[in-house]
């Protein structure tokens, strides 16, 4: 399905971060993703919506080639990313150096249990960082990207499992920012959490766009319209509908995305 | 119209009650039985043995006296092949399962390995002495030494280590695994710096319960040749002259624990039967206290780790 053509042609992001380009994936003989066509934003921030089981985690996870960990799974078609346009998909890109291009932040907080300097300080020793000035600098200034710091800054070597839900969301966010990725993805990243934390997270994100892209899925309408720019609806692994996010939300051109929206199903 | 009416409860009550009475009896009865039997099997060998050890049945040779035996050989015998089977049976074991659970891809050949891993734990332990017997002393020639001894051993507890490793590492939820991946760790990084650290817990403890089998086993020993009655230690591991350090002690005759019990329980009077009790009170508390150590390890780094 060609995008650009069927909806909202007039708005088409400029500059893009990434682009899918007839994305397809399949699960062994399943397939999940079928032929999407997707602009990213650069420095805005995109949402991923729609039903249970529409795919949208599969599409988040095919960014850093998380399914590359498990046997059986196949892509086809491109994500390039920009400005130097690399098909990150491609057989000769290995998933090391795009997962070092672009973080990821998971659904469930997953911290290391380690210490929350450990926690942040991860992403940068495995490129090999052992510097310490460097390692504190970069640490403090993840933590404060992910406005964490001042609730940490004096027991930086406590378990990272020791924080609360809310806090340890921020610490993985704090970690994926710490290497200085282009792209974030978020995979329904206050879906664990109650609505105090969740609303931190939001505010969080709407600070961020202006250094890095965000790519986030969501199952929450409420939450993509508060903090996104740009959304996609998928149904059934297929992209519904694309396009600015007051749009979308107010004169969606697809009765599928009026439907999901106004809660008629999903 | 008037609906069949339920059966007065208590009566039902009361029935079910005495069914509860009854298994509880039966249960009470089976625990008794299984522990009685334990409790006065170790009581008995205690009461014969414990007063027989002292400093110098800990540092004699054995002997045609009563009295003046000891079990220094059996002991060190014992040690001695304890060392070798672990340092060679847990890395091998270790790596084997970090392998099988993180590298490999799920084929039908993996399958089938897995199968025959879990299948080996099981195969009784006198068949892996004739398969020493055959391959490390008469093909490799390698006599019957307390190399052999620990070789065949760690061949013993290999299956056991791992799948008790696997389980291990299987345990670690796959979010701290994509937490790793998804910051650009390579395999390696994910599994040296946080699968084993988190599974460490559990992998010690299998090795800890693997080895506490091990030194209890006699038939495999047997098997492949070693003596009931020794005079003598093996070589020392370290020397006066450079290098300072030797392994002739690997190629050295021995004897084991279990054997020189047994060695003393076949012998006729009453004397040597109080030494056999009294190497089998040694024995039984060298392996509960390596399962006191395995659990005192698990309590310490379940602390540690948490999700």
């Amino acid at each position: 399905m060609d995008v650009a053509n069927s909806t909202h042609p007039q708005e088409w992001p400029t500059p893009l971060k990434a682009e899918t380009r007839a994305l397809s994936f399949s699960y062994g003989n399943r397939l999940a993703l079928k032929n999407l066509s997707l602009p990213i934003a650069e420095y805005q921030i995109t949402a991923l919506i729609g039903p249970s089981g529409c795919g949208k985690s599969t599409f988040l996870r095919c960014f850093n080639r998380m399914h590359d960990l498990y046997a059986g799974n196949r892509y086809e078609g491109e994500i390039l990313l920009y400005p130097d346009q690399r098909n990150i998909l491609a057989r000769e890109v290995d998933p090391i150096e795009v997962r070092m291009r672009i973080a990821m932040v998971f659904q469930k907080p997953n911290p290391f249990p380690k210490s929350i300097y450990d926690n942040v300080a991860y992403g940068l020793r495995v490129r090999g960082t052992s510097e310490r000035q460097l390692l504190d600098e970069k640490v403090e200034q993840a933590l404060r990207s992910a406005a964490l710091w001042e609730e940490v800054k004096d027991r930086l070597t406590a378990r990272a499992t020791s924080l609360s839900g809310g806090q340890q969301q921020r610490l993985c966010i704090a970690r994926a920012l710490a290497t200085d990725p282009e792209l974030l993805l978020l995979d329904e990243p206050t879906s664990a959490l109650d609505p105090i934390a969740t609303a931190s997270i939001e505010e969080l994100l709407l600070d961020l766009k202006s250094r890095v892209t965000i790519l986030i899925v969501t199952h929450n309408m409420q939450q993509a319209a508060r903090v996104s720019d740009w959304t996609a609806f998928m149904y059934l692994g297929e992209l519904v509908e694309f396009g600015l996010t007051k749009q979308l939300f107010t004169t969606p051109s697809k009765k599928q995305t009026e439907d999901y929206i106004t809660g008629r199903f999903g | 119209m008037s609906t069949p009416s339920l059966p007065h409860s208590t009566p039902s009550i009361a029935r079910r009650k005495f069914a509860e009475a009854l298994f509880k009896i039966v249960g009470l009865g089976s625990l008794t039985v299984a522990v009685g039997t334990l409790a006065l099997l170790f009581g008995a060998l205690l009461y014969q043995g414990v007063g027989q050890i002292d400093w110098q049945f800990l540092m004699s040779y054995p002997s045609r006296h009563a009295a003046q035996a000891g079990i220094l050989p059996a002991w060190v015998g014992s040690t001695l092949i304890m060392l070798v089977t672990a340092v060679v049976g847990i890395p091998l074991g270790v790596a084997a399962a970090i392998y099988l659970e993180e590298y490999a891809r799920k084929t039908w050949m993996t399958e089938l390995i897995e199968v025959t891993v879990t299948n080996l734990a099981g195969v009784p332990s006198i068949i892996y002495g004739l398969l020493a017997l055959g391959l490390f002393v008469y093909i490799l020639g390698l006599g019957e030494s307390i190399l052999v001894a620990g070789l065949t051993l760690a061949l013993l507890i290999l299956p056991v280590v791992i799948v008790t490793t696997r389980e291990a590492i299987r345990a670690i939820p796959v979010e701290i695994r994509e937490a790793a991946y998804g910051l650009g760790a390579t395999k390696w990084q994910t599994v040296s710096h946080h699968v084993l650290p988190y599974s460490a817990a559990g992998i010690l403890t299998g090795i800890i319960l693997a080895l506490s089998r091990a030194i209890g086993e006699t038939a495999p020993i047997v098997t492949i040749g070693a003596l009931t009655f020794i005079a003598f230690l093996p070589p020392a591991p370290f020397t006066t002259q450079p290098p300072y350090i030797s392994f002739d002690w690997l190629l050295s005759p021995f004897t084991i624990m279990p054997i020189q019990m047994f060695g003393w329980v076949s012998r006729p009077g009453e004397d040597f039967a109080g030494n056999a009790a009294a190497a089998g009170v040694l024995l039984v508390g060298m392996t509960l206290t390596m399962n006191g150590l395995a659990i005192y390890l698990r309590y310490r780094m379940r602390k540690q780790v948490s999700w």
